[in-house]
């Protein structure tokens, strides 16, 4: 029953970073909501390989950080090279792919 | 489906006895010779079309030489016929495979008997005459051997006509002297009415080739076949419905092709081609061509009465209709045309009244392409004198100046009007004759139908006279430019200086006026011309005619007479207005062909132009319409969506988290 906790943990963490994502501007907060919904996956995950007892869940959460940490690469390399050009770093300024 | 019933209908036409119709495949050495009746002229027109400009010096002799040696070669086949027992005098000769397919299998072959031999012979022999006359006639036409690769071409395309021994080969000579005829009606084509008139005749052939196309595909539906021989084998067993149906439908080709009732009106129109034409084509041979589909169809139409009946009516009002508007036409071209509208007539009635016809619709159909090619040239023989002036009222007291014209005009008039012993009179008496012997004893059909071709006489004797003597006797009506005031001639309108033409137009006219003269007398010897057909037409025993045949030939003679006394009185006696007096309802009505083009007007063309308009709207506004209806709808439904990418990434986002939620809400209840 206590693992119950970790998934309802999960769910706190996941919508908090959802609505970051959603709510603020800054690009560089957004993406720490991006990054914060991962990890609630990943906490899901982990407690879903505990459940079950086998270790699928776990190696998941490896490649979701290995992923992450490429990701968070790419990202903020976009995000630097936008501010560069734009002067900004709030995502409401890109919005070229307008109509 | 019925192509698997094809071996047993095969079977049962072997079974069949040949009779008259079976044609012997085994053809002799004397007649292999006939591919190349059909291939000279067939290689002058190529030849002529290929070299272009470089022909133009040389190119009528060759269409000439093209045209003589078909008809050397015509001879040689006639003269093997001869040799030939008269039971053994048809002949089917394989050319060619054709269209093999499966077990449809159509092969290309020719039918040499009598009765092509025959149109090889016409066609050929007045076809070359002509083309020698259009040497001269139309020596000041930079397009002359244009003009002679269309003659050939339509020599050619008449010769596969009747030479074919199967429907669908029939049907390509049928369309191909549609095109030559097209060809040349609209020859001058840079005068839009000339252009016009080729368009129609071409339209309304049309019309009647749909009747040849429909009567093929019953007979392959029907006999699994088209050549002659297996049709005709067939034919008897039809049911009567379907006889009827393929009868009816094989009348309405011939009426499109011979300009018969109600498909004649383009024949007037046709007049706008050049002269030699006008008698090649329209006169002695293309427009014959719907008798000799009725008389090749024979077997077919014996098979079914109703469409017997239907052929004879048709011909009866054609004879009577062509008469009457004949009678009030003032351009001597069209008044020919329809005299030769109303004397196929004639030759239809006659074939459509069974075994007892056949011969005699052939016989006149030779006279006639004698006589009426021969009339056709002097008429372009007059027009050439006068300046092309057609009109008329604008001829009179040309004997003086064309003598040769005259007298071989007047031959084919006397011809024409069937005064013994020229030709016509042999030709024409027998058919009014034939007219007037009972089908079935039913007596009524005697009285109606002789008497249409004995009034029909009286009136051919009157409209010819009208024709005759208003362009060769009685007073000038043409200005002759001598201003003077003697009253002898008026003086308005363009000086003409009439002339006889040159030697390369008068003797064609002349070895046909011969023909007009002696032609009849001789065939009708022995009745050599009907043993002749015999092969092809069976012999056919005479029924009594409800009035003896001399009484007849006294009444036609006495109608003829009248006519001409009719005529003289009006037209040589009493002065010809130069102007067209009102004249009465008739003649005002036959004036314009007896409103036959208002009718087809009222009754075809805007009833076709409404559909068409219809349609076009149709198409338009509901097909068009909705698929436009349904671009715009998605196009403006687009304009609405297209308002979701506003470009901010947070929307995106938050629509992508929609779609999560609604899939995971999806998945729950699901699972639920």
């Amino acid at each position: 029953m206590e693992l119950m906790h970790y998934i309802v943990l999960s769910g706190i963490l996941f919508s908090i970073g959802a609505a970051t994502v959603l709510l603020r501007r800054n690009a560089i907060i957004v993406f720490m909501g991006v990054e914060l919904m991962l990890n609630a996956c990943n906490l899901a995950f982990v407690t879903f390989a505990r459940m079950h007892g086998d270790a699928q869940g776990q190696v998941i959460a490896f490649f979701v950080m290995v992923v992450a940490a490429a990701e968070v690469v790419v990202g903020l390399a976009i995000i630097v090279a936008i501010f560069r050009s734009r002067r900004s770093a709030s995502v409401d300024d890109v919005n070229l792919l307008k109509n | 489906m019925y192509l698997a019933q094809m071996p047993s209908l095969t079977s049962l036409a072997s079974a069949v006895p040949a009779e008259t119709h079976g044609a012997s495949t085994d053809v002799p050495a004397s007649l292999q010779a006939a591919p190349l009746v059909i291939l000279l002229p067939l290689l002058g027109a190529a030849l002529l079309l290929l070299l272009g400009r470089r022909s133009d010096r040389w190119g009528h002799w060759l269409g000439v030489l093209m045209s003589a040696g078909a008809f050397v070669v015509g001879l040689i086949l006639f003269v093997g016929l001869t040799g030939l027992d008269t039971g053994d005098r048809v002949y089917d000769m394989t050319l060619f495979e054709w269209i093999p397919a499966g077990t449809l299998d159509v092969s290309a072959g020719l039918r040499i008997d009598p009765l092509s031999v025959t149109f090889v012979l016409l066609v050929t022999f007045v076809g070359s005459l002509i083309h020698i006359y259009s040497i001269a006639y139309m020596e000041h036409d930079e397009n002359r051997r244009r003009f002679f690769a269309y003659l050939n071409l339509f020599v050619a395309a008449m010769l596969v006509l009747v030479m074919a021994d199967s429907y669908l080969l029939l049907f390509v000579g049928w369309e191909g002297v549609g095109l030559a005829s097209y060809l040349l009606i609209g020859f001058w084509y840079h005068e839009r009415a000339n252009a016009v008139a080729a368009k129609k005749a071409f339209v309304m052939n049309r019309v009647g080739d749909i009747g040849l196309l429909v009567a093929m595909m019953l007979m392959l539906a029907t006999f699994g076949s088209l050549n002659f021989s297996e049709v005709f084998a067939q034919a008897p067993e039809a049911s009567a419905g379907i006889a009827t149906a393929i009868g009816l439908m094989l009348l309405l080709a011939a009426c499109g092709k011979s300009a018969q009732f109600p498909l004649q009106a383009w024949l007037g129109d046709a007049m706008a081609g050049p002269t030699p034409v006008s008698a090649l084509i329209h006169a002695a041979t293309m427009v014959t061509a719907g008798v000799y589909l009725v008389v090749r169809s024979a077997p077919v139409f014996e098979s079914t009465p109703t469409a017997q009946l239907v052929v004879v009516i048709v011909g009866a009002v054609t004879l009577i209709f062509g008469a009457i508007v004949g009678s009030a036409k003032d351009d001597i071209k069209k008044a020919l045309a329809a005299s030769t509208m109303s004397q196929i007539g004639y030759m239809i009635l006659a074939a459509g009244l069974g075994p007892v016809g056949y011969a005699f619709a052939i016989f006149h159909l030779v006279t006639h392409g004698f006589f009426k090619a021969g009339m056709f040239l002097g008429a372009g023989s007059v027009m050439h004198g006068m300046d092309d002036g057609v009109n008329m009222r604008r001829f009179g007291g040309l004997s003086r100046f064309m003598k040769v014209t005259f007298v071989t005009f007047g031959l084919g008039w006397l011809a024409i009007l069937g005064i013994p012993p020229f030709s016509g009179f042999w030709s024409k008496d027998k058919i009014i004759e034939v007219a007037f012997i009972p089908v079935d004893g039913q007596e009524w059909r005697a009285w109606v139908f002789g008497l249409a071709a004995l009034i029909g006489a009286g009136i051919t004797a009157f409209y010819m006279s009208r024709l005759f003597f208003m362009t060769f006797t009685g007073r000038r009506r043409w200005n002759d430019g001598s201003g003077s005031v003697s009253g002898a001639g008026p003086q308005d309108g363009d000086v003409r200086h009439p002339h006889e033409s040159p030697k390369l137009m008068t003797v064609p006219m002349i070895i046909l006026a011969i023909g007009s003269v002696a032609l009849g007398g001789i065939l009708a010897w022995g009745d050599m011309f009907v043993t002749w057909l015999e092969p092809v037409t069976g012999h056919a025993e005479h029924g009594e005619p409800v009035l003896a045949p001399w009484v007849l030939i006294v009444l036609t003679l006495l109608l003829v007479l009248a006519g001409i006394a009719l005529a003289w009185r009006q037209y040589t006696v009493a002065d010809v207005p130069i102007t067209p007096p009102r004249g009465s309802a008739l003649t005002r009505a036959a004036r314009k062909d007896l409103y036959q083009d208002d009718v087809n007007e009222a009754l075809v063309m805007r009833p076709g132009q409404y559909l068409t308009r219809t349609l076009v709207y149709a198409d338009k506004e509901i097909v068009d319409g909705s698929f436009m209806g349904l671009g715009a709808m998605f196009s403006r439904s687009a304009s609405v969506w297209r308002k979701a990418q506003n470009g901010y990434v947070r929307t995106y986002a938050a629509t992508i988290l929609a779609g999560l939620i609604v899939i995971v809400a999806v998945v729950l209840a699901l699972a639920s």
